[in-house]
């Protein structure tokens, strides 16, 4: 029994939240709180890099900004392209995170389009399942690839909407509409958001959870626009739950016709 | 080998016997260098950092007794604002 009304869960954890967000491109560690914050996400991403790159000494690390006490950390693979190489940056992260094996896989394929490369993400997700990791893996928004993804154990799958960054919303939404329907772990759209509207689709379609960083990170006012995902994430997944009206070709009048006196 | 000794930080001077690649740059250690020693030089003691020795992990609670050797490519990795 649950104990949350409607919750996201993913390896049997339960969230409320189903808006999960990144931590990069922001200003500074404090609007990336604020942001964090006023979007109520309860899973952050984060990137693992050598200790001399993103940070001065003596300067607040991000997982004080973000302590994993009161976020779900997951690490990503981004910048990996290579299979090898997404394995030894969740064995990085597993050890950062004393123990948390909870990671999201992304293989890229090249750096125009960081489309995921889906032949390197399957040997790297055969690989870490393997190991032990719980992997939410960020894949293309193709079916076959996805259902594959899930069959091999992964705990999350997340195609992409659009390409990482580009803000372009969800390209196939009847892509994202197979997916969902065939799948049995939750599935979240990782990738493409620009605004709330494509948040709400996403959920709208049946989606889980969304996924996102540039779309809140990019806007002028961070902190607001991740307010505003909030709402449109919670509004498109009551929505689904809903179930909404069918399509008419025609109008169908919401005042009676009977009783009128002209 | 200790050399000699450091009034100013009370520390025996030890002669720099052995080059290892600490996240990508050369850097001279001397011998029976430890892990810990390393991570105290880099000024990360206490941080949340997690270390590979070529290409192996490294656990935090081996820090102390592990000894880098010559030609060890070390890496020592955090994390950051990412998507």
């Amino acid at each position: 029994m649950s104990k949350l009304n409607d919750p996201l869960v993913i390896a049997g954890v339960e969230y409320r939240s189903r808006l999960l967000t990144g931590t990069g491109k922001y200003q500074d560690l404090e609007q990336t709180r604020l942001a964090t914050e006023a979007a109520g996400a309860e899973i952050v991403t984060v990137a693992i890099r050598r200790t001399n790159i993103g940070q001065n000494p003596g300067e607040p690390n991000l997982l004080d900004a973000l302590p994993p006490s009161k976020y779900t950390i997951l690490p990503n693979t981004a910048g990996c392209y290579s299979a090898e190489d997404a394995v030894r940056t969740c064995k990085l992260a597993r050890e950062l995170l004393d123990g948390h094996d909870l990671v999201k896989l992304e293989v890229l394929g090249d750096e125009k389009t960081l489309y995921p490369d889906v032949t390197a993400t399957l040997h790297a997700a055969e690989q870490l399942v393997k190991d032990g990791f719980k992997v939410m893996v960020y894949t293309s928004d193709d079916p076959i690839i996805a259902k594959r993804l899930e069959e091999m154990g992964c705990v999350a799958v997340m195609p992409l909407a659009g390409p990482i960054g580009s803000g372009l919303g969800i390209q196939n939404r009847y892509n994202i509409l197979e997916i969902v329907q065939n799948a049995k772990v939750p599935i979240l759209v990782d990738a493409g958001v620009g605004t709330a509207s494509d948040a709400t689709v996403a959920m709208e379609l049946g989606c889980d959870g969304v996924l996102m960083n540039t779309a809140i990170a990019a806007a002028r006012d961070p902190v607001l626009m991740a307010s505003a995902m909030k709402k449109a994430v919670e509004a498109g997944r009551e929505a689904f739950r809903a179930g909404r009206m069918p399509r008419k070709r025609y109008a169908s009048a919401s005042s009676p016709i009977d009783g009128t006196f002209f | 080998m200790v050399i000699g000794f450091d009034e100013s930080n009370q520390q025996p001077v030890r002669f720099l016997s052995m080059e290892i690649f600490v996240n990508g740059a050369a850097r001279q250690v001397p011998d029976n260098y430890t892990a810990a020693e390393l991570v105290e030089a880099l000024g990360l003691a206490g941080k949340r950092v997690a270390m590979e020795v070529n290409r192996e992990i490294v656990p935090r609670s081996d820090y102390a007794a592990h000894c880098l050797q010559p030609a060890d490519k070390v890496e020592v990795v955090h994390a950051i604002g990412g998507g």
